[in-house]
């Protein structure tokens, strides 16, 4: 039961007939419908599987945490049928830190029958209804790009600013909890910005101050760095590559730039009716991509 | 290795420049027990998984040096095309290079070019039960084979020249959670491995195999029997799904004829309800006679585990006087200096942060405080579940007299997750959470005194590294970074005097070879194989 192959032509040739073997035969053997669905017995084992797999990101109960999305929503961004479910935990997210089945130093392999019980045991946590959103979502898109001022740094669906994570989707990844939290204290738990493929953990939305060897300072937020280089944006959306060995000072500190929204600068009504946009527009964009 | 003529005089010259004296045509023959066991006297070759017996990741050479290791430029990178972590040490063997890939792939290649020479991969049945990856660690070479544990539990011989298979052996039914991802050792005419698989309940073994037919020569099990000492340390028929995997690769000590193995974490990981007593052999250094398999003594690091901390880091032994002395920076937090001839704990202390533990038992060695067992709700531990230290590997540099290990600052939630056994399943009976502070986790390379575990100097990472370390003659250490970077820094400072971007994070432990007189240091990242030199 082995491949071999003597040169690099017979090597692609074989790989290219399991590549096409793989494409005509997922099809034939993913199931579409979850064959556990309902059993509360098969909820128990998937909730054991959850929490060895998942709720490193997803949280204890699927709630969610800062990496990643609440589960127990609905509506998911990726696709809210058990086939999309199936898939999204089969093969990942690309382009997010949500990784293929398996792939991760975190928890082991699932079987197909084990990500079928994680599947049943989302479904029994899942809120059937999105909670009745007590707030106006018309005069929140208002205090966003008006007087709360949030589109100074944040984008919805293509406008507003940079500096911060565009929130287009936050409303249906995120918990309530977590985006009250990210509004009223926003250093306690910094926002989650680039993932690279096979690192660990995501870079956060620190605030960076550098002087250069010109004496010219700027500060902003982090976009990447490493032990060597540094990736930022400053306040006035310019991007700045530098080599920390060439800078004159560099200071990092784990003080968001966002004003922390208190009751006074934004009242708990105000704060309900730019939620309820957040959740207007995460519903829009939460399908299926 | 059939070779252009005229190679061995360049060869030969090579030898004069490094100041190594060898007999060349010896080179050129195949890789004899002898050899092995006189790696020290071929540096230009890299005859095993961790360089030499002992276990140091140490390399002779000193052409690339505190001096000039700010010229060293990339000479050429080997792309395995494939997904995952790549985590392979490869080994050189006059010329060739011989490494595997994600998915049991195995390759051997102009070492000078890059350019395979054969290419293997397995196929693979589609339920193999990987815990953490589908990932290998390199092979073993003896005679004219390279040796391959594979992930769905076999151990395969393949012609050193050709990559044939030349015979195919299962260890035990993958179906069962087992699989192999370490490196095989050869000792003698044997080829020494330890299973995978402690995430599934299995009951964890190290195998020897004949090299020259592959009929297995023992098995020592790592949960004993009813009616074998340590038996007793088990509750009922827990050991039948004990765990204790052997999952990296071990040492060997010529002088005592003692081949010297770790093992991980008794299952399941998290939770020791079910499972009373000290879990014997589980998170335990063990030496081994590697003729029979037969157990010379035991040291166990951590009793009863709870934490997942596994003892899978690479010992290494150490000579210092008459001291014989064998040290462990192990997962739990602590560096620990044993006696090589008795087993016997001569310090331990922690090298990261540490909060299992704040007392010692009757024998001296760190013991579990009453507060430190995971429980429903959470309990924050510090190492957390990925250790303050893992598999990557350590040094040993006998210039600075210095051990150089990478560190991971993170503490985890531990809670208990109930779970059912059933066989090939996942079988944690736990599940942990990194904690809320708001500081991220990061990691170190830090150079510690062997004797104490004393920090000399640490170089920190931004966030925690799975890459090893390796040390060389030119006074140099070298490791990776998540971010891409691998990194080359002066073993007697922690100053940085080299760094280039691999483009992805470094899941590997660096080595290093020589070509007609020119050195090359190589590491694998992303899903390729870099390697380095002078201009």
């Amino acid at each position: 039961m082995s491949t071999k192959t003597k040169t690099t032509n017979t090597l692609f040739c074989v790989s290219l007939f399991s590549c096409f073997l793989g494409v005509l035969a997922l099809p034939l053997f993913a199931q579409e419908k979850n064959p556990f669905a309902g059993s509360a017995q098969v909820a128990k084992l998937g909730e054991s599987q959850f929490r060895a797999n998942c709720a490193f990101c997803h949280g204890l109960g699927a709630r969610g945490g800062g990496r990643g999305p609440d589960l127990t929503r609905a509506q998911k961004r990726h696709g809210t049928a058990d086939a999309d479910l199936f898939r999204t935990i089969n093969e990942g997210v690309p382009g997010t830190a949500m990784p293929p089945n398996g792939a991760t130093q975190q928890g082991v392999g699932m079987t197909e029958a084990e990500i079928w019980q994680v599947i049943t045991y989302i479904r029994s946590v899942e809120k059937k209804a999105p909670p009745a959103a007590p707030g106006d979502a018309g005069h929140g898109k208002v205090l966003f790009y008006g007087d709360a001022a949030c589109s100074t740094c944040h984008m919805m669906e293509g406008k507003g600013g940079r500096l911060g994570p565009d929130l287009t989707a936050a409303g249906s990844t995120r918990s309530l909890d977590y985006l009250i939290d990210s509004v009223r204290n926003p250093s306690r738990r910094l926002a989650q910005g680039i993932s690279e493929a096979m690192k660990e953990f995501s870079q956060e939305y620190e605030t960076v101050t550098v002087v250069d060897t010109g004496g010219q300072k700027f500060q902003g937020v982090v976009l990447n760095e490493d032990n060597f280089t540094l990736q930022m944006m400053d306040t006035r959306e310019q991007l700045h590559l530098f080599e920390k060995g060439k800078l004159r000072s560099l200071e990092k500190t784990r003080e968001s730039l966002m004003p922390a929204y208190d009751e006074k600068m934004l009242p708990e009504k105000d704060l309900q009716d730019i939620l309820a946009y957040l959740r207007a527009v995460g519903l829009v964009n939460g399908g299926a991509q | 290795m059939e070779r252009p003529s005229g190679n061995s005089q360049r060869t030969s010259a090579a030898f004069l420049l490094l100041g190594v004296s060898i007999f060349a045509a010896s080179a050129r023959a195949q890789v004899t027990p002898q050899r092995l066991l006189d790696s020290g006297k071929e540096p230009q070759n890299w005859l095993m998984y961790s360089g030499d017996y002992a276990g140091r990741r140490h390399s002779a050479l000193d052409q690339v040096n505190t001096s000039n290791a700010q010229g060293l430029v990339p000479q050429w990178a080997y792309q395995t095309m494939a997904g995952g972590k790549f985590e392979t040490t490869p080994l050189v063997v006059d010329g060739v290079l011989y490494g595997t890939g994600q998915d049991d792939r195995a390759f051997a290649l102009d070492a000078r070019t890059g350019r395979p020479i054969w290419q293997y991969q397995r196929a693979l049945p589609a339920d193999i039960r990987p815990c953490c990856g589908r990932v290998n660690r390199g092979v073993a070479i003896l005679g004219d084979k390279v040796f391959l544990g594979t992930l769905d539990a076999h151990v395969i011989a393949l012609d050193a020249k050709t990559g044939n298979v030349v015979w195919d052996v299962a260890a035990i039914d993958y179906r069962g959670g087992y699989s192999f991802t370490l490196a095989p050792l050869a000792i003698k005419n044997l080829v020494i491995l330890g299973v995978s698989g402690g995430e599934y309940g299995i009951r964890g073994f190290i195998d020897a195999y004949d090299a020259a037919t592959g009929e297995r020569k023992w098995r020592f099990y790592t949960v004993p029997g009813p009616g074998e000492p340590g038996h007793e340390t088990w509750e009922g028929d827990s050991w039948k799904i004990g765990g204790a995997p052997a999952w990296i690769t071990g040492v060997y000590d010529p002088a005592t004829n003692t081949t010297f193995w770790t093992t991980g974490n008794p299952s399941p990981s998290n939770r020791g309800e079910g499972r009373a007593g000290d879990n014997l052999y589980s998170n335990t250094l063990l030496a081994l006679d590697p003729d029979t398999g037969k157990l010379k003594w035991h040291f166990q690091f951590t009793k009863h585990d709870e934490h997942d901390y596994d003892a899978t880091q690479v010992p290494v032994m150490i000579d210092q006087g008459d001291k014989r002395l064998i040290v462990h920076a192990n997962r739990n937090g602590f560096f620990y200096v044993i006696d090589r001839a008795t087993g016997k704990l001569i310090s331990s202390n922690p090298f990261a942060k540490v909060t299992w533990s704040t007392s010692k038992d009757v024998d001296g060695r760190p013991a579990l405080d009453k507060n430190g067992s995971p429980t429903p709700e959470g309990n924050r531990v510090c190492p957390g579940a990925a250790g303050a230290t893992n598999w990557m590997s350590p040094t040993y540099d006998p210039q600075t007299k210095l051990f150089y290990v990478t560190a991971r600052e993170q503490c985890d939630i531990f809670s208990t997750a109930p779970q059912p056994y059933e066989a090939g399943h996942a079988y944690y009976g736990s599940a942990y959470f990194p904690n809320d502070d708001a500081a991220p986790f990061w990691g170190a390379l830090r150079a510690l005194d062997p004797t104490s575990g004393k920090l000399k100097w640490e170089w920190k990472h931004p966030s925690p590294t799975w890459s090893g370390v390796l040390s060389t003659a030119g006074g140099l250490v070298f490791t990776g970074d998540a971010e891409g970077n691998f990194i080359a820094l002066e073993a007697r400072s922690g100053k940085v005097l080299w760094h280039f971007q691999c483009g992805a994070s470094v899941y590997s432990s660096p080595m290093a070879f020589a070509i007609d007189g020119k050195e090359y240091v190589a590491v694998a990242a992303g899903s390729a194989l870099f390697t380095f030199a002078l201009p």
